[in-house]
C-alpha cells in the first residue's frame, strides 16, 4: 500500500467519528440558519457526506467492505434526492420568484 | 506525534473550516464552490482511510455530477447577494446554540463508547481496491444494486416530469 492504513499510522476511530459529527453538525446548522433552498439541499448533502465519512472510517476499523458498498448506496441515494429536489425548486422558482423557504407557507394553516 | 497524524489532524480541520464556510458564505455560488472544495478533502479523507475506489467515486460523482447540477439551477435561477434570503439575527442565535448543543451532546453521547476490536485482517487491508469492492457488489449485494437502478429511473422519470412546462401545478 502506498499509504498506511488507519491503524498501523496510529490516527484513531475517535479522531473520524468526531470529524465526521463535527460536519454532520456544521450541516444541521446549515439548515437551521440559511433561507435559501439550494442552500439547504447542499447542506443535506453535507450530512450525508458526513455519514459517508463515518462509514468509510469504520469499514477500514473493521476490515471489512461492506460498509463501503453502503456508502455507494447512500450516493446513489443522495443523487436521486438532489435531482428531484433541484427540479421541485425550479418548479417552485417558477411559480413563486423566490427560493425563500420562508415564503414558501402556503399549506400553513 | 507521527507524519500521518499530522496530516489526518490538518485535513480534517481543512475539512471543517471549508464546510463551515458552505454556511457562512452568504454569496449562493461561493457556497456551492466551498462544497465542492469540502467534497474534494473529503476524497483525501478517504484515501487516507485507504478507501481509494470510494475517493474517485465520491469526486467523480459529487463534485463531478451532483455539484454541476446545483451550479446550473443557481445559473438558471440567476440569485446574487442582494437577493439572498437572510435569517433573524435571533434566528441564527438559536440556530447556532442548538447545532452547538448537538455536536456537545453527540461527543458526550460517544465519548464513552466502546468498539468491537478490531479483526487482525484489518492490518493493512485492501478492502477499498475496485476488484475486492466490485465482488462485493455483484455477489453479496446484487439486490441492493438492481434495486437502486430502479430508483434512478424513477428518480429520472421525476425530475423530467417535474420540469416539463405545460401547466401550473402549484398555485
Amino acid at each position: 500500500m502506498v499509504l498506511a492504513t488507519m491503524l498501523e499510522s496510529g490516527v484513531s476511530l475517535e479522531f473520524y467519528i468526531i470529524l465526521s459529527t463535527i460536519l454532520f453538525t456544521i450541516g444541521v446548522l446549515g439548515v437551521l440558519i440559511r433561507r435559501n433552498a439550494i442552500i439547504i439541499l447542499m447542506c443535506v448533502e453535507l450530512m450525508l457526506n458526513a455519514v459517508n465519512l463515518l462509514m468509510a472510517a469504520f469499514s477500514t476499523y473493521h476490515g471489512t467492505g461492506d460498509a463501503q458498498v453502503f456508502v455507494f448506496f447512500i450516493m446513489v441515494v443522495a443523487a436521486a434526492e438532489a435531482t428531484v429536489g433541484l427540479s421541485i425548486l425550479v418548479l417552485l422558482y417558477r411559480n413563486r420568484k423566490t427560493v425563500d423557504v420562508g415564503m414558501f407557507n402556503k399549506l400553513k394553516g | 506525534m507521527s507524519t500521518i497524524e499530522i496530516v489526518a489532524l490538518v485535513l480534517g480541520a481543512c475539512t471543517i473550516a471549508s464546510g463551515l464556510m458552505v454556511v457562512l458564505s452568504m454569496h449562493p455560488v461561493r457556497s456551492v464552490l466551498y462544497l465542492i472544495l469540502t467534497f474534494f478533502l473529503i476524497s483525501a479523507n478517504y484515501i487516507l482511510l485507504n478507501a481509494q475506489f470510494l475517493a474517485i467515486v465520491n469526486i467523480v460523482v459529487y463534485a463531478g455530477a451532483i455539484m454541476v447540477l446545483f451550479l446550473f439551477v443557481l445559473m438558471l435561477l440567476n440569485l446574487s447577494r442582494d437577493n439572498e434570503p437572510r435569517a433573524s439575527s435571533v434566528m441564527k442565535l438559536a440556530a447556532s446554540l442548538a447545532a452547538g448543543v448537538l455536536v456537545i451532546v453527540l461527543v458526550a453521547a460517544l465519548k464513552d463508547a466502546t468498539f468491537l476490536p478490531a479483526a487482525e485482517a484489518a492490518q493493512g487491508n485492501n478492502q477499498g481496491l475496485v476488484e475486492n469492492l466490485g465482488q462485493l457488489l455483484f455477489t453479496k449485494y446484487v439486490l441492493p444494486f438492481e434495486v437502486s437502478s430502479v430508483l434512478f429511473i424513477a428518480a429520472m422519470v421525476g425530475a423530467v416530469l417535474l420540469s416539463k412546462k405545460e401547466k401550473q401545478i402549484i398555485d
